[in-house]
C-alpha cells in the first residue's frame, strides 16, 4: 500500500464509502465481447474509473521458436498501461511493475485453458490500461478470460478477477484509487469459480489471519456476479449476431 | 507425438515426487512444513552498510546494503526510499543468464521487496535530510550465488538480516553514523504445491514439480502483509490458510532463532 497519511477518512459514520459504496458493494462493471476486428479474440471492461481492452492472438506458433512447448500451449500475456492512463504521465512501455503483473495474470490463464490441446503454439493475450482507477490487473484479467472465449479457446471454465482490501480498519471490496492509496492492505484474487481454485492471488499491506478469511470470502461471493456478467457480455455478443428466423430469409 | 527423453524422465520425477509427498514425506527427508537447515552470516562485506550471506540448504544468497544520499521522490517528500533488486547470477546455475532481469528474477526482487515495505519494516519517515531536498536511499542487492530453490525465502531473510545490521551513514554529512530506523521484522515463507500436497521451503527438485507457489510474509505479530502466488497452477483456500498458519509458526521461530528478534 502506498499511503502512509492514516489521517485521511474513508468510511462515513453510516459506513459509506467515499464514492457512496457499502463495504461489501462492487463498482459497476460493464463488459463488452468481440471489440475488435483483427483480433481473434477480443473484449473491453469498464470497472467503475477503470477502462481496459484485451486482444487474444492464437493459438498460433510459439515464436521464437526456443520459448515453444512440445507439450502444451504457452500463454503469453501483456499487461501494458497507457502512458494517459493515470494522474502522472506513465513513461511507455514496460517497467518491472508491468512484468510482474503480466506474470501473475499468464499464470492465472495457464489454470483455466486446456493448453496441452495446443502443443507448441502461442496464446498472446494483450492487455491494454487505457484509465487506470485501482484494480487494472483484475479488470485486465476478468476481460482477458472473455476474450479467451471470444477466440474460440477452451477452458474449464473463465478466470474471474476480484479484490478485497481494508479501510479505515475495516475489510471492503474492490477499492477505488483513493482507497487503495490511502488503505491499510490490498489483496488482489482471482478464482476458478466453478471449481472454487484461486489461481491468483497477491497482497500487500497489514491483515490479521481473520481479516484475511473475511477478505478472501467476501471476493469469493463477489467471484460468482461478476462471472454471471462475463457469461452474460458473451451471450449479448452471440444475440445480437443471431440469424434472422426461417422464411425471412432471402434464397 | 513421441517424447523426448527429458520429458520422460521429468514425468517420472513427478510421479515420484508427488507419491512421496501425498504420503507425507519429502525428498530429502524433511516434514513437509519443515525448512532446510537456515545459516545467516551478517557483515558479510563489512564495505557496504550492511549484509548477510544466507544458506538456505544449498541454496546460497548475499544481500548487500547501501545507504546513499539522494533526492526524494516528489510525492513523498518526507520519506527516505527503499529499493531493492536481484541478480540472478549465470555462475549459480546453469539456466540463468546474463543479460538484463528476467521475469523471475523482476518478481524475486518485487516479492522480497513488498515484504519488507509492507512490514514497514523500515521507518523510511526517518530517512529524511532535507524535507523534500535530500534523503537517504537504501538499496537492496541480493546476489543469487547458488540456486538449489526457493530463493524468495533465502533472499527475504537475508534482505532483513542485513538491513537489521545496517547503518546510515551519517558521518557522511557531518552527524554520527546511526542504526537503520527499525519498526518491524517481518519474515516471509514460501511454500510449493506438489501434486495435492503443499510443503514449505521447496528445494530445487521440488520446485521443479510444483504446480503453484505461495509466499506469505508475516510480521512479529502474526499479521500476514504480503503475499504472492507463482506459477500455473492454483491453491485451494484451505491450502491457503494452513500456509498462513504455518508462516506465521516458522517465521516465529526464524525470528528468534536466526535474526535475533
Amino acid at each position: 500500500m502506498g499511503g502512509t497519511q492514516s489521517d485521511i477518512k474513508l468510511m462515513n459514520e453510516e459506513g459509506l464509502r467515499i464514492d457512496g459504496r457499502k463495504f461489501n458493494e462492487l463498482r459497476p462493471i460493464r463488459i463488452e465481447v468481440g471489440v475488435l476486428n483483427r483480433a481473434d479474440g477480443s473484449a473491453y471492461i469498464e470497472w467503475g474509473g477503470n477502462k481496459v481492452l484485451v486482444a487474444v492472438y492464437g493459438p498460433r506458433e510459439a515464436f521464437p521458436k526456443h520459448t515453444q512447448n512440445p507439450s502444451r500451449a504457452i500463454i503469453n500475456a501483456r499487461y501494458n498501461m497507457a502512458a494517459f492512463s493515470v494522474d502522472e504521465r506513465k513513461r511507455p512501455g514496460p517497467d518491472r511493475r508491468a512484468v510482474e503483473i503480466s506474470k501473475v495474470i499468464g499464470e492465472a490463464l495457464e489454470c483455466a485453458v486446456f493448453t496441452e490441446q495446443f502443443p507448441r503454439t502461442s496464446i498472446d493475450v494483450y492487455i491494454e490500461v487505457l484509465q487506470a482507477d485501482a484494480g487494472t490487473r483484475i479488470a485486465g484479467l476478468t476481460a482477458a478470460s472473455v476474450a479467451l472465449v471470444d477466440a474460440g479457446i477452451p477452458m474449464k471454465d473463465m478466470v474471474v478477477g476480484c479484490a478485497a482490501g481494508k479501510i479505515d480498519g475495516k475489510v471492503v471490496l474492490d477499492l477505488n484509487k483513493e482507497e487503495d492509496n490511502y488503505g491499510q492492505a490490498d489483496l488482489p484474487m482471482a478464482i476458478i469459480p466453478r471449481t472454487q481454485e484461486i489461481v491468483l492471488l497477491q497482497m500487500d499491506g497489514n491483515l490479521t489471519r481473520e481479516e484475511l478469511e473475511e477478505a478472501v470470502e467476501m471476493s469469493k461471493k463477489a467471484a460468482t456476479y461478476i462471472s454471471d456478467l462475463q457469461k452474460e457480455a458473451l451471450m449479448a455478443k452471440y444475440k445480437s449476431q443471431e440469424p434472422e428466423k426461417e422464411g425471412e430469409r432471402d434464397e | 507425438m513421441s517424447k523426448s527423453a527429458d520429458e520422460i524422465v521429468y514425468g517420472l520425477k513427478r510421479e515420484y515426487l508427488e507419491k512421496i509427498c501425498a504420503e507425507g514425506n519429502r525428498i530429502d527427508g524433511r516434514k513437509l512444513d519443515e525448512m532446510r537447515n537456515l545459516v545467516v552470516n551478517t557483515n558479510f562485506v563489512p564495505r557496504a552498510e550492511g549484509s548477510a550471506e544466507v544458506r538456505l540448504g544449498d541454496t546460497r544468497v548475499l544481500v548487500g546494503i547501501k545507504v546513499e544520499q539522494g533526492e526524494p521522490f516528489p510525492d513523498t517528500p518526507k520519506s527516505g526510499i527503499l529499493t531493492t533488486n536481484a541478480e540472478m547470477l549465470p555462475m549459480a546455475s546453469p539456466i540463468f543468464e546474463s543479460g538484463p532481469p528476467s521475469e523471475d528474477a523482476i518478481e524475486l526482487a518485487r516479492v522480497v521487496d513488498r515484504g519488507i515495505r509492507e512490514s514497514k519494516m523500515i521507518d523510511l519517515d526517518k530517512l529524511v535530510i532535507k524535507e523534500g531536498e535530500k534523503v537517504w536511499v537504501v538499496f537492496i542487492d541480493m546476489h543469487i550465488l547458488d540456486y538449489d530453490g526457493n530463493l524468495i525465502d533465502a533472499c527475504s531473510i537475508g534482505a532483513v538480516a542485513a538491513l537489521l545490521n545496517s547503518k546510515v551513514p551519517a558521518s557522511e554529512i557531518g552527524a554520527e553514523d546511526y542504526p537503520l530506523p527499525i519498526s518491524h521484522v517481518p519474515v516471509t515463507i514460501t511454500f510449493a504445491k506438489i501434486g495435492s500436497t503443499v510443503v514449505a521451503d521447496p528445494n530445487l527438485e521440488e520446485e521443479e514439480v510444483a504446480s503453484a507457489r505461495l509466499s506469505v510474509a508475516t510480521n512479529e505479530n502474526g499479521d500476514v502483509v504480503a503475499m504472492q502466488k507463482g506459477l500455473g497452477g492454483s491453491i485451494t483456500k484451505e491450502e491457503l490458510f494452513s500456509a498462513v498458519d504455518t508462516s506465521i509458526k516458522v517465521g516465529k521461530d526464524i525470528r528468534k532463532r536466526v535474526l535475533g528478534r
